[in-house]
Protein backbone atom coordinates (compact mmCIF):
# COMPACT_ATOMS: atom_id res chain seq x y z
CA UNK A 1 0.00 0.00 0.00
CA UNK A 2 0.75 3.47 -0.58
CA UNK A 3 2.21 5.31 2.12
CA UNK A 4 -0.19 8.05 1.13
CA UNK A 5 -2.99 6.13 1.26
CA UNK A 6 -2.27 4.86 4.34
CA UNK A 7 -1.40 8.30 5.76
CA UNK A 8 -4.73 9.20 5.09
CA UNK A 9 -6.37 6.43 6.15
CA UNK A 10 -4.73 6.78 9.57
CA UNK A 11 -5.69 10.36 9.71
CA UNK A 12 -9.55 9.19 9.10
CA UNK A 13 -9.22 6.98 11.45
CA UNK A 14 -7.99 8.75 14.39
CA UNK A 15 -10.74 11.54 13.39
CA UNK A 16 -13.48 9.06 13.46
CA UNK A 17 -11.80 7.97 16.76
CA UNK A 18 -11.72 11.77 17.77
CA UNK A 19 -15.25 12.15 16.63
CA UNK A 20 -16.41 8.80 18.79
CA UNK A 21 -14.76 10.22 21.71
CA UNK A 22 -17.37 13.21 21.82
CA UNK A 23 -20.54 11.79 21.60
CA UNK A 24 -21.84 9.82 24.90
CA UNK A 25 -20.97 6.26 24.10
CA UNK A 26 -24.08 4.19 24.17
CA UNK A 27 -24.62 0.51 24.68
CA UNK A 28 -27.15 -0.52 21.50
CA UNK A 29 -30.21 -1.70 22.07
CA UNK A 30 -29.98 -0.75 25.68
CA UNK A 31 -32.96 0.52 27.68
CA UNK A 32 -33.54 1.15 31.32
CA UNK A 33 -35.70 -1.16 33.56
CA UNK A 34 -37.97 2.01 33.73
CA UNK A 35 -39.29 1.11 30.21
CA UNK A 36 -40.75 -2.29 31.18
CA UNK A 37 -42.33 -1.00 34.62
CA UNK A 38 -46.19 -0.46 34.96
CA UNK A 39 -47.71 2.71 34.37
CA UNK A 40 -47.98 2.75 38.13
CA UNK A 41 -44.45 2.33 38.85
CA UNK A 42 -43.06 4.36 36.60
CA UNK A 43 -45.40 7.30 37.77
CA UNK A 44 -44.30 6.87 41.45
CA UNK A 45 -40.46 7.02 40.59
CA UNK A 46 -41.40 10.18 38.48
CA UNK A 47 -43.00 12.20 41.06
CA UNK A 48 -40.40 13.15 43.71
CA UNK A 49 -43.14 13.10 46.15
CA UNK A 50 -44.69 9.27 45.93
CA UNK A 51 -40.83 8.34 45.07
CA UNK A 52 -40.88 6.11 48.48
CA UNK A 53 -37.21 6.13 47.79
CA UNK A 54 -37.03 9.87 48.60
CA UNK A 55 -37.69 8.56 52.50
CA UNK A 56 -33.83 7.28 52.29
CA UNK A 57 -32.57 10.30 50.21
CA UNK A 58 -33.79 12.56 53.23
CA UNK A 59 -31.75 10.33 55.50
CA UNK A 60 -28.81 10.97 53.17
CA UNK A 61 -29.93 14.95 53.25
CA UNK A 62 -29.25 14.49 57.20
CA UNK A 63 -26.23 12.50 56.98
CA UNK A 64 -24.67 14.98 54.55
CA UNK A 65 -24.59 17.72 56.96
CA UNK A 66 -24.06 15.84 59.90
CA UNK A 67 -20.21 15.98 61.92
CA UNK A 68 -19.35 12.94 62.35
CA UNK A 69 -15.72 11.19 63.34
CA UNK A 70 -12.98 12.64 65.13
CA UNK A 71 -12.00 15.13 62.37
CA UNK A 72 -15.00 17.18 63.31
CA UNK A 73 -16.40 17.21 59.95
CA UNK A 74 -19.50 16.22 57.73
CA UNK A 75 -19.54 15.87 54.05
CA UNK A 76 -20.62 19.24 53.22
CA UNK A 77 -17.49 20.45 55.07
CA UNK A 78 -15.62 19.69 51.72
CA UNK A 79 -18.18 18.98 49.56
CA UNK A 80 -20.44 21.40 49.41
CA UNK A 81 -24.41 21.68 51.48
CA UNK A 82 -27.06 19.53 50.71
CA UNK A 83 -30.36 22.22 50.94
CA UNK A 84 -32.93 20.38 52.07
CA UNK A 85 -36.61 21.96 52.05
CA UNK A 86 -35.81 24.75 49.83
CA UNK A 87 -37.25 25.74 46.48
CA UNK A 88 -38.41 22.52 44.27
CA UNK A 89 -35.54 22.58 41.68
CA UNK A 90 -32.80 22.57 43.91
CA UNK A 91 -34.25 20.56 46.70
CA UNK A 92 -32.19 17.64 46.32
CA UNK A 93 -29.32 19.09 44.94
CA UNK A 94 -25.46 19.29 46.90
CA UNK A 95 -24.91 23.32 45.63
CA UNK A 96 -21.59 24.34 46.73
CA UNK A 97 -22.89 27.80 46.89
CA UNK A 98 -24.40 27.57 49.70
CA UNK A 99 -22.22 25.73 52.04
CA UNK A 100 -21.26 28.21 55.09
CA UNK A 101 -19.06 25.45 56.65
CA UNK A 102 -15.82 27.14 55.87
CA UNK A 103 -14.13 24.05 54.38
CA UNK A 104 -11.34 24.05 52.10
CA UNK A 105 -12.16 22.79 48.71
CA UNK A 106 -15.26 21.97 47.42
CA UNK A 107 -15.79 19.19 45.23
CA UNK A 108 -19.04 19.16 43.34
CA UNK A 109 -21.15 16.27 43.32
CA UNK A 110 -22.76 16.71 39.68
CA UNK A 111 -22.03 13.84 37.91
CA UNK A 112 -20.09 11.96 39.73
CA UNK A 113 -22.21 8.85 39.60
CA UNK A 114 -21.82 8.59 36.06
CA UNK A 115 -18.59 7.23 36.09
CA UNK A 116 -18.32 4.92 38.77
CA UNK A 117 -16.98 2.03 39.55
CA UNK A 118 -13.59 3.56 39.08
CA UNK A 119 -10.16 2.01 39.40
CA UNK A 120 -8.39 1.80 42.88
CA UNK A 121 -4.81 2.42 42.53
CA UNK A 122 -4.14 1.73 46.03
CA UNK A 123 -6.24 -1.92 45.98
CA UNK A 124 -5.28 -2.65 42.17
CA UNK A 125 -9.42 -3.24 42.74
CA UNK A 126 -12.35 -1.55 41.02
CA UNK A 127 -13.85 0.54 43.81
CA UNK A 128 -17.64 1.29 43.79
CA UNK A 129 -19.35 4.60 45.09
CA UNK A 130 -20.44 2.71 48.48
CA UNK A 131 -16.78 1.99 49.02
CA UNK A 132 -15.65 5.76 47.96
CA UNK A 133 -18.01 7.44 50.38
CA UNK A 134 -16.58 4.95 53.24
CA UNK A 135 -12.92 5.94 52.07
CA UNK A 136 -14.24 9.63 53.19
CA UNK A 137 -15.85 8.68 56.25
CA UNK A 138 -12.80 6.68 57.17
CA UNK A 139 -9.91 8.66 55.68
CA UNK A 140 -11.36 12.53 55.75
CA UNK A 141 -13.90 12.11 58.76
CA UNK A 142 -12.33 9.49 60.93
CA UNK A 143 -15.40 8.69 61.07
CA UNK A 144 -16.78 4.63 61.12
CA UNK A 145 -17.07 2.98 58.14
CA UNK A 146 -20.76 2.54 57.13
CA UNK A 147 -22.61 -0.98 56.58
CA UNK A 148 -23.27 -1.68 52.45
CA UNK A 149 -26.69 -1.78 53.20
CA UNK A 150 -27.45 0.48 56.04
CA UNK A 151 -30.04 3.14 55.70
CA UNK A 152 -27.15 5.38 55.54
CA UNK A 153 -25.07 4.33 53.19
CA UNK A 154 -28.01 3.88 50.64
CA UNK A 155 -29.33 7.33 51.34
CA UNK A 156 -25.94 9.29 51.14
CA UNK A 157 -25.37 6.97 47.73
CA UNK A 158 -28.70 8.12 46.63
CA UNK A 159 -28.56 11.18 46.60
CA UNK A 160 -24.55 11.52 45.92
CA UNK A 161 -26.34 9.61 42.71
CA UNK A 162 -29.24 11.79 42.54
CA UNK A 163 -26.57 14.69 41.54
CA UNK A 164 -25.92 12.94 38.18
CA UNK A 165 -29.57 12.15 37.53
CA UNK A 166 -30.36 12.40 33.76
CA UNK A 167 -26.56 12.39 32.72
CA UNK A 168 -25.66 9.11 30.45
CA UNK A 169 -23.42 6.63 32.55
CA UNK A 170 -20.15 6.56 30.90
CA UNK A 171 -17.36 3.27 30.37
CA UNK A 172 -14.86 2.08 28.98
CA UNK A 173 -13.62 -0.84 30.96
CA UNK A 174 -14.18 -3.11 27.49
CA UNK A 175 -10.63 -1.61 26.16
CA UNK A 176 -7.64 -2.91 26.58
CA UNK A 177 -6.14 0.54 27.99
CA UNK A 178 -8.57 0.79 30.68
CA UNK A 179 -7.14 -0.90 34.07
CA UNK A 180 -10.70 -2.12 34.73
CA UNK A 181 -10.18 -3.99 31.98
CA UNK A 182 -9.60 -7.28 33.94
CA UNK A 183 -12.49 -6.52 36.37
CA UNK A 184 -14.76 -6.22 33.06
CA UNK A 185 -13.56 -9.41 31.29
CA UNK A 186 -14.30 -11.22 34.80
CA UNK A 187 -17.33 -9.90 35.24
CA UNK A 188 -18.52 -10.34 31.45
CA UNK A 189 -17.49 -14.48 32.11
CA UNK A 190 -19.23 -14.32 35.64
CA UNK A 191 -22.19 -12.89 33.73
CA UNK A 192 -22.30 -15.15 30.79
CA UNK A 193 -21.65 -17.96 33.20
CA UNK A 194 -24.16 -21.02 33.60
CA UNK A 195 -24.31 -21.65 37.70
CA UNK A 196 -26.99 -23.18 40.08
CA UNK A 197 -29.10 -26.22 40.31
CA UNK A 198 -31.30 -24.55 37.29
CA UNK A 199 -28.18 -24.21 35.39
CA UNK A 200 -28.94 -20.62 34.49
CA UNK A 201 -26.63 -17.69 33.62
CA UNK A 202 -27.56 -13.91 34.04
CA UNK A 203 -27.57 -13.71 30.33
CA UNK A 204 -29.86 -16.66 29.66
CA UNK A 205 -32.90 -14.06 31.64
CA UNK A 206 -31.68 -10.30 30.62
CA UNK A 207 -29.79 -10.63 27.65
CA UNK A 208 -32.25 -13.69 25.89
CA UNK A 209 -35.27 -12.33 27.23
CA UNK A 210 -36.20 -8.90 27.81
CA UNK A 211 -39.24 -8.13 27.54
CA UNK A 212 -40.98 -11.36 28.66
CA UNK A 213 -42.74 -12.72 31.25
CA UNK A 214 -41.31 -14.76 33.73
CA UNK A 215 -44.25 -16.24 36.06
CA UNK A 216 -45.70 -12.64 36.83
CA UNK A 217 -42.37 -10.89 36.47
CA UNK A 218 -41.78 -8.43 33.17
CA UNK A 219 -37.85 -9.69 32.61
CA UNK A 220 -35.65 -6.57 31.66
CA UNK A 221 -32.12 -6.03 30.59
CA UNK A 222 -31.29 -5.53 34.05
CA UNK A 223 -29.57 -2.60 33.76
CA UNK A 224 -27.81 -0.96 36.70
CA UNK A 225 -28.85 2.93 36.42
CA UNK A 226 -31.42 3.17 38.92
CA UNK A 227 -29.64 1.98 41.36
CA UNK A 228 -30.03 1.96 44.43
CA UNK A 229 -33.27 1.07 43.52
CA UNK A 230 -36.59 0.93 45.75
CA UNK A 231 -38.09 -2.55 45.15
CA UNK A 232 -41.69 -3.10 45.79
CA UNK A 233 -41.64 -6.54 46.91
CA UNK A 234 -38.85 -5.67 49.66
CA UNK A 235 -40.46 -2.57 50.65
CA UNK A 236 -37.39 -0.73 50.94
CA UNK A 237 -34.38 -0.02 48.60
CA UNK A 238 -31.22 -2.42 47.64
CA UNK A 239 -28.13 -2.37 46.35
CA UNK A 240 -27.43 -3.69 42.79
CA UNK A 241 -25.58 -6.52 45.08
CA UNK A 242 -28.62 -7.40 46.59
CA UNK A 243 -29.81 -8.08 43.21
CA UNK A 244 -27.16 -10.01 42.62
CA UNK A 245 -27.22 -12.04 45.06
CA UNK A 246 -31.58 -12.54 44.76
CA UNK A 247 -31.15 -13.70 41.50
CA UNK A 248 -28.09 -15.85 42.55
CA UNK A 249 -30.03 -17.40 44.74
CA UNK A 250 -33.06 -17.57 42.43
CA UNK A 251 -31.45 -20.22 40.00
CA UNK A 252 -30.07 -22.26 43.43
CA UNK A 253 -26.51 -20.62 43.28
CA UNK A 254 -24.18 -19.99 45.53
CA UNK A 255 -24.56 -15.99 46.16
CA UNK A 256 -21.40 -13.94 47.11
CA UNK A 257 -21.26 -11.39 49.62
CA UNK A 258 -22.15 -7.46 49.07
CA UNK A 259 -18.76 -5.93 48.38
CA UNK A 260 -16.86 -9.09 46.90
CA UNK A 261 -14.68 -8.98 44.41
CA UNK A 262 -17.15 -11.45 42.38
CA UNK A 263 -19.86 -8.44 42.70
CA UNK A 264 -17.62 -5.53 42.24
CA UNK A 265 -16.48 -7.17 38.66
CA UNK A 266 -20.16 -7.64 37.61
CA UNK A 267 -20.70 -3.87 38.09
CA UNK A 268 -17.82 -3.26 35.81
CA UNK A 269 -19.23 -5.44 33.20
CA UNK A 270 -22.83 -4.48 33.73
CA UNK A 271 -21.79 -0.46 34.39
CA UNK A 272 -20.33 -0.44 30.46
CA UNK A 273 -23.41 -2.43 29.77
CA UNK A 274 -25.32 0.21 30.90
CA UNK A 275 -23.06 2.80 29.15
CA UNK A 276 -25.13 5.54 27.66
CA UNK A 277 -28.01 4.79 29.80
CA UNK A 278 -29.01 8.09 32.24
CA UNK A 279 -28.95 7.69 35.52
CA UNK A 280 -32.44 7.65 37.24
CA UNK A 281 -31.58 6.95 40.84
CA UNK A 282 -33.23 6.39 42.97
CA UNK A 283 -36.20 4.06 40.54
CA UNK A 284 -38.75 2.22 41.88
CA UNK A 285 -39.42 -1.14 40.36
CA UNK A 286 -41.51 -4.27 41.25
CA UNK B 1 -22.82 -30.46 10.38
CA UNK B 2 -21.30 -31.16 13.80
CA UNK B 3 -24.36 -30.88 15.50
CA UNK B 4 -26.34 -33.30 13.79
CA UNK B 5 -23.67 -35.76 13.88
CA UNK B 6 -24.08 -34.96 17.76
CA UNK B 7 -27.39 -35.25 18.03
CA UNK B 8 -27.39 -38.86 15.89
CA UNK B 9 -24.79 -40.22 18.04
CA UNK B 10 -26.00 -42.31 20.64
CA UNK B 11 -25.05 -41.22 24.33
CA UNK B 12 -25.07 -43.05 27.94
CA UNK B 13 -25.83 -41.08 30.85
CA UNK B 14 -25.69 -42.60 34.61
CA UNK B 15 -27.23 -40.40 36.79
CA UNK B 16 -27.45 -40.37 40.48
CA UNK B 17 -30.47 -38.77 41.46
CA UNK B 18 -31.63 -36.21 43.94
CA UNK B 19 -31.47 -37.37 47.85
CA UNK B 20 -34.26 -34.83 48.62
CA UNK B 21 -36.64 -36.98 46.50
CA UNK B 22 -35.70 -39.92 47.03
CA UNK B 23 -32.32 -41.75 45.88
CA UNK B 24 -32.53 -43.82 42.73
CA UNK B 25 -30.27 -43.91 39.79
CA UNK B 26 -31.26 -43.44 36.27
CA UNK B 27 -29.91 -43.92 33.39
CA UNK B 28 -30.64 -43.64 29.82
CA UNK B 29 -30.22 -43.20 26.07
CA UNK B 30 -30.46 -40.72 23.84
CA UNK B 31 -31.39 -41.71 20.71
CA UNK B 32 -31.38 -38.98 17.76
CA UNK B 33 -33.86 -36.24 19.33
CA UNK B 34 -35.66 -38.57 22.02
CA UNK B 35 -34.85 -40.63 24.70
CA UNK B 36 -37.36 -43.51 23.48
CA UNK B 37 -37.25 -45.78 26.93
CA UNK B 38 -39.21 -45.38 29.79
CA UNK B 39 -36.41 -43.67 33.05
CA UNK B 40 -38.04 -46.08 35.46
CA UNK B 41 -40.12 -48.73 33.83
CA UNK B 42 -42.85 -47.92 35.82
CA UNK B 43 -45.62 -46.03 34.19
CA UNK B 44 -46.26 -42.01 34.31
CA UNK B 45 -49.05 -40.93 36.43
CA UNK B 46 -50.88 -37.54 34.47
CA UNK B 47 -52.12 -36.43 37.87
CA UNK B 48 -49.03 -36.19 39.54
CA UNK B 49 -47.39 -35.23 37.09
CA UNK B 50 -49.69 -31.86 36.46
CA UNK B 51 -49.07 -31.51 40.21
CA UNK B 52 -45.43 -31.46 39.81
CA UNK B 53 -45.12 -29.14 36.55
CA UNK B 54 -47.22 -26.67 39.36
CA UNK B 55 -45.05 -26.79 41.86
CA UNK B 56 -43.01 -24.20 42.54
CA UNK B 57 -40.32 -25.89 44.04
CA UNK B 58 -40.01 -28.55 41.47
CA UNK B 59 -41.51 -28.48 38.05
CA UNK B 60 -42.21 -24.89 37.95
CA UNK B 61 -43.06 -24.81 34.36
CA UNK B 62 -45.89 -22.30 34.66
CA UNK B 63 -42.37 -20.37 35.08
CA UNK B 64 -42.34 -20.15 31.67
CA UNK B 65 -45.27 -22.10 29.52
CA UNK B 66 -48.47 -21.04 29.22
CA UNK B 67 -50.12 -24.53 30.06
CA UNK B 68 -54.00 -25.66 30.09
CA UNK B 69 -53.88 -25.24 34.21
CA UNK B 70 -56.89 -22.47 34.45
CA UNK B 71 -57.27 -22.39 38.33
CA UNK B 72 -53.17 -20.98 38.21
CA UNK B 73 -52.63 -17.72 37.62
CA UNK B 74 -49.77 -15.79 35.70
CA UNK B 75 -48.45 -17.85 33.15
CA UNK B 76 -45.05 -17.40 32.13
CA UNK B 77 -44.06 -16.72 28.07
CA UNK B 78 -40.79 -17.40 27.92
CA UNK B 79 -41.18 -20.87 26.29
CA UNK B 80 -44.13 -21.79 24.01
CA UNK B 81 -47.53 -22.60 25.22
CA UNK B 82 -47.77 -26.00 25.70
CA UNK B 83 -51.62 -26.77 24.87
CA UNK B 84 -50.96 -29.03 22.52
CA UNK B 85 -47.85 -31.12 22.98
CA UNK B 86 -49.54 -33.87 23.71
CA UNK B 87 -50.26 -34.17 19.87
CA UNK B 88 -46.96 -32.59 18.70
CA UNK B 89 -44.47 -34.46 20.26
CA UNK B 90 -44.15 -38.60 21.15
CA UNK B 91 -42.88 -39.49 24.65
CA UNK B 92 -39.50 -40.26 23.85
CA UNK B 93 -39.25 -36.20 22.50
CA UNK B 94 -40.88 -35.00 25.72
CA UNK B 95 -38.59 -37.25 27.61
CA UNK B 96 -35.77 -35.22 26.23
CA UNK B 97 -36.57 -32.32 26.36
CA UNK B 98 -37.30 -32.60 30.10
CA UNK B 99 -34.00 -34.65 31.09
CA UNK B 100 -31.75 -32.30 29.23
CA UNK B 101 -32.91 -29.39 26.28
CA UNK B 102 -29.21 -28.74 26.11
CA UNK B 103 -28.66 -31.50 23.57
CA UNK B 104 -31.57 -29.74 21.87
CA UNK B 105 -30.05 -26.32 21.91
CA UNK B 106 -26.71 -26.01 24.05
CA UNK B 107 -28.18 -21.98 24.16
CA UNK B 108 -31.69 -23.41 25.86
CA UNK B 109 -32.86 -21.28 28.87
CA UNK B 110 -35.03 -24.57 29.89
CA UNK B 111 -33.07 -26.47 32.46
CA UNK B 112 -32.84 -30.05 32.64
CA UNK B 113 -34.18 -31.68 35.26
CA UNK B 114 -32.48 -34.87 35.63
CA UNK B 115 -29.35 -32.62 36.08
CA UNK B 116 -27.50 -33.75 39.09
CA UNK B 117 -24.06 -32.32 38.15
CA UNK B 118 -24.17 -28.38 38.80
CA UNK B 119 -21.88 -25.27 38.12
CA UNK B 120 -21.77 -23.62 41.57
CA UNK B 121 -25.07 -24.82 43.28
CA UNK B 122 -26.31 -23.92 46.51
CA UNK B 123 -25.17 -26.30 49.15
CA UNK B 124 -28.83 -27.31 49.99
CA UNK B 125 -29.40 -28.06 46.10
CA UNK B 126 -25.78 -29.61 45.24
CA UNK B 127 -25.83 -33.12 43.46
CA UNK B 128 -29.40 -33.55 43.36
CA UNK B 129 -31.79 -33.20 40.77
CA UNK B 130 -34.51 -31.15 40.18
CA UNK B 131 -36.84 -34.06 39.62
CA UNK B 132 -36.50 -37.53 40.51
CA UNK B 133 -36.53 -39.99 37.26
CA UNK B 134 -40.27 -40.87 38.58
CA UNK B 135 -41.42 -37.61 38.73
CA UNK B 136 -39.95 -36.65 34.98
CA UNK B 137 -42.21 -39.52 33.73
CA UNK B 138 -45.66 -38.03 35.65
CA UNK B 139 -44.47 -34.90 33.74
CA UNK B 140 -44.18 -36.70 30.31
CA UNK B 141 -47.43 -38.53 30.84
CA UNK B 142 -49.20 -35.40 31.67
CA UNK B 143 -47.82 -33.68 28.89
CA UNK B 144 -49.04 -36.38 26.45
CA UNK B 145 -52.73 -35.41 27.53
CA UNK B 146 -52.76 -31.97 26.21
CA UNK B 147 -54.14 -32.19 23.26
CA UNK B 148 -56.00 -29.15 23.11
CA UNK B 149 -54.95 -25.80 21.20
CA UNK B 150 -54.13 -22.20 22.77
CA UNK B 151 -56.35 -19.46 23.32
CA UNK B 152 -55.67 -17.23 25.83
C1 LIG C 1 -12.01 16.37 54.80
C2 LIG C 1 -12.67 16.56 53.54
C3 LIG C 1 -13.69 15.55 53.10
C4 LIG C 1 -14.79 15.10 53.77
C5 LIG C 1 -15.23 15.42 55.16
C6 LIG C 1 -15.48 14.23 52.84
N1 LIG C 1 -14.81 14.15 51.67
FE1 LIG C 1 -15.38 13.20 50.02
N2 LIG C 1 -13.69 13.72 49.09
C7 LIG C 1 -12.73 14.57 49.61
C8 LIG C 1 -11.67 14.74 48.66
C9 LIG C 1 -10.41 15.57 48.85
C10 LIG C 1 -12.03 13.99 47.53
C11 LIG C 1 -11.29 13.85 46.22
C12 LIG C 1 -10.25 12.82 46.34
C13 LIG C 1 -9.63 12.55 45.04
O1 LIG C 1 -9.71 13.38 44.14
O2 LIG C 1 -9.11 11.46 44.91
C14 LIG C 1 -13.29 13.36 47.84
C15 LIG C 1 -13.98 12.54 46.97
C16 LIG C 1 -15.26 12.09 47.19
C17 LIG C 1 -16.02 11.33 46.25
C18 LIG C 1 -15.55 10.91 44.87
C19 LIG C 1 -15.63 12.03 43.90
C20 LIG C 1 -15.17 11.64 42.54
O3 LIG C 1 -15.19 12.51 41.67
O4 LIG C 1 -14.81 10.46 42.32
C21 LIG C 1 -17.23 11.08 46.82
C22 LIG C 1 -18.38 10.32 46.19
C23 LIG C 1 -17.20 11.66 48.14
N3 LIG C 1 -16.00 12.26 48.33
C24 LIG C 1 -18.26 11.59 49.03
C25 LIG C 1 -18.16 12.03 50.32
C26 LIG C 1 -19.20 11.82 51.30
C27 LIG C 1 -20.53 11.15 51.03
C28 LIG C 1 -18.75 12.36 52.46
C29 LIG C 1 -19.44 12.34 53.80
C30 LIG C 1 -19.84 11.01 54.27
C31 LIG C 1 -17.44 12.91 52.20
N4 LIG C 1 -17.12 12.68 50.90
C32 LIG C 1 -16.67 13.56 53.14
C33 LIG C 1 -12.76 15.16 50.82
C34 LIG C 1 -13.71 14.96 51.79
C1 LIG D 1 -34.34 -16.93 35.76
C2 LIG D 1 -34.16 -15.62 35.23
C3 LIG D 1 -33.09 -14.72 35.84
C4 LIG D 1 -31.75 -14.96 35.89
C5 LIG D 1 -31.00 -16.19 35.40
C6 LIG D 1 -31.18 -13.77 36.45
N1 LIG D 1 -32.14 -12.86 36.75
FE1 LIG D 1 -31.86 -10.93 37.33
N2 LIG D 1 -33.85 -10.65 37.42
C7 LIG D 1 -34.80 -11.60 37.11
C8 LIG D 1 -36.11 -11.04 37.31
C9 LIG D 1 -37.43 -11.78 37.09
C10 LIG D 1 -35.92 -9.71 37.75
C11 LIG D 1 -37.00 -8.67 38.06
C12 LIG D 1 -37.47 -8.10 36.75
C13 LIG D 1 -36.33 -7.55 35.96
O1 LIG D 1 -35.82 -6.45 36.27
O2 LIG D 1 -35.84 -8.25 35.03
C14 LIG D 1 -34.48 -9.49 37.78
C15 LIG D 1 -33.89 -8.27 38.09
C16 LIG D 1 -32.54 -8.03 38.03
C17 LIG D 1 -31.93 -6.73 38.24
C18 LIG D 1 -32.65 -5.41 38.52
C19 LIG D 1 -32.91 -4.59 37.29
C20 LIG D 1 -33.52 -3.24 37.59
O3 LIG D 1 -33.81 -2.49 36.64
O4 LIG D 1 -33.72 -2.89 38.75
C21 LIG D 1 -30.58 -6.91 38.12
C22 LIG D 1 -29.52 -5.84 38.26
C23 LIG D 1 -30.36 -8.31 37.85
N3 LIG D 1 -31.56 -8.96 37.79
C24 LIG D 1 -29.13 -8.89 37.69
C25 LIG D 1 -28.93 -10.24 37.45
C26 LIG D 1 -27.63 -10.86 37.41
C27 LIG D 1 -26.32 -10.14 37.62
C28 LIG D 1 -27.82 -12.18 37.15
C29 LIG D 1 -26.78 -13.27 37.07
C30 LIG D 1 -26.05 -13.49 38.30
C31 LIG D 1 -29.24 -12.38 36.99
N4 LIG D 1 -29.89 -11.19 37.20
C32 LIG D 1 -29.83 -13.60 36.67
C33 LIG D 1 -34.58 -12.86 36.61
C34 LIG D 1 -33.33 -13.42 36.42
C1 LIG E 1 -36.70 -21.05 32.46
C2 LIG E 1 -37.74 -21.27 31.52
C3 LIG E 1 -38.31 -22.67 31.32
C4 LIG E 1 -38.77 -23.54 32.28
C5 LIG E 1 -38.74 -23.37 33.78
C6 LIG E 1 -39.31 -24.65 31.56
N1 LIG E 1 -39.17 -24.47 30.22
FE1 LIG E 1 -39.81 -25.73 28.76
N2 LIG E 1 -39.03 -24.49 27.33
C7 LIG E 1 -38.47 -23.26 27.58
C8 LIG E 1 -38.08 -22.67 26.31
C9 LIG E 1 -37.42 -21.31 26.12
C10 LIG E 1 -38.46 -23.57 25.30
C11 LIG E 1 -38.26 -23.39 23.77
C12 LIG E 1 -37.11 -24.20 23.27
C13 LIG E 1 -35.78 -23.79 23.86
O1 LIG E 1 -35.43 -22.60 23.78
O2 LIG E 1 -35.11 -24.65 24.41
C14 LIG E 1 -39.05 -24.71 25.99
C15 LIG E 1 -39.57 -25.82 25.33
C16 LIG E 1 -40.29 -26.80 25.95
C17 LIG E 1 -40.96 -27.88 25.26
C18 LIG E 1 -41.01 -28.07 23.76
C19 LIG E 1 -42.23 -27.34 23.26
C20 LIG E 1 -42.35 -27.26 21.77
O3 LIG E 1 -43.40 -26.83 21.33
O4 LIG E 1 -41.39 -27.60 21.07
C21 LIG E 1 -41.56 -28.65 26.21
C22 LIG E 1 -42.40 -29.89 25.98
C23 LIG E 1 -41.27 -28.07 27.49
N3 LIG E 1 -40.49 -26.95 27.30
C24 LIG E 1 -41.70 -28.56 28.69
C25 LIG E 1 -41.38 -28.04 29.93
C26 LIG E 1 -41.79 -28.62 31.18
C27 LIG E 1 -42.62 -29.86 31.31
C28 LIG E 1 -41.27 -27.85 32.16
C29 LIG E 1 -41.37 -28.05 33.66
C30 LIG E 1 -40.98 -29.35 34.14
C31 LIG E 1 -40.55 -26.76 31.52
N4 LIG E 1 -40.65 -26.92 30.17
C32 LIG E 1 -39.90 -25.75 32.19
C33 LIG E 1 -38.28 -22.68 28.81
C34 LIG E 1 -38.57 -23.26 30.03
Amino acid sequence: MKLKTLTSMVVALSAGALLAACQVDKAPDSVSGYTFATKDTQAMQDDNFSNPAMLWVGIGEEEWIKKDGSAGKSCASCHGGAKPGSDEEGMYAIDPVLDTSGGATKISMKGVATKYPIFDKASKKPMVLEERINLCRTKNMKAKAWKWESDQMMGTTMLVKMQSRGMPIMSTADQASSPLNGAWKAGMKFFNERRGQMDMACKNCHDDYPGTRIRANMLTQAQVNGFPTFRLKWQKPGTIHRRYAGCNKMVRAKHFKRGSNEYKNLEVYMTWRSRGLKVETPAVRN
Amino acid sequence: MKYSKILSTTFVFALTCAAAFGVQAASYKVVGETIPQSLTGKAGDPANGRAVAIHRQKGNCLACHQMPIPEQQFHGEVGPPLHDVGSRMKAGELRLRVVDPKVLDKDSIMPGFLNAKHNLAQKKWAGKSMLSAQEIEDVVAYLLTLKGSYTK
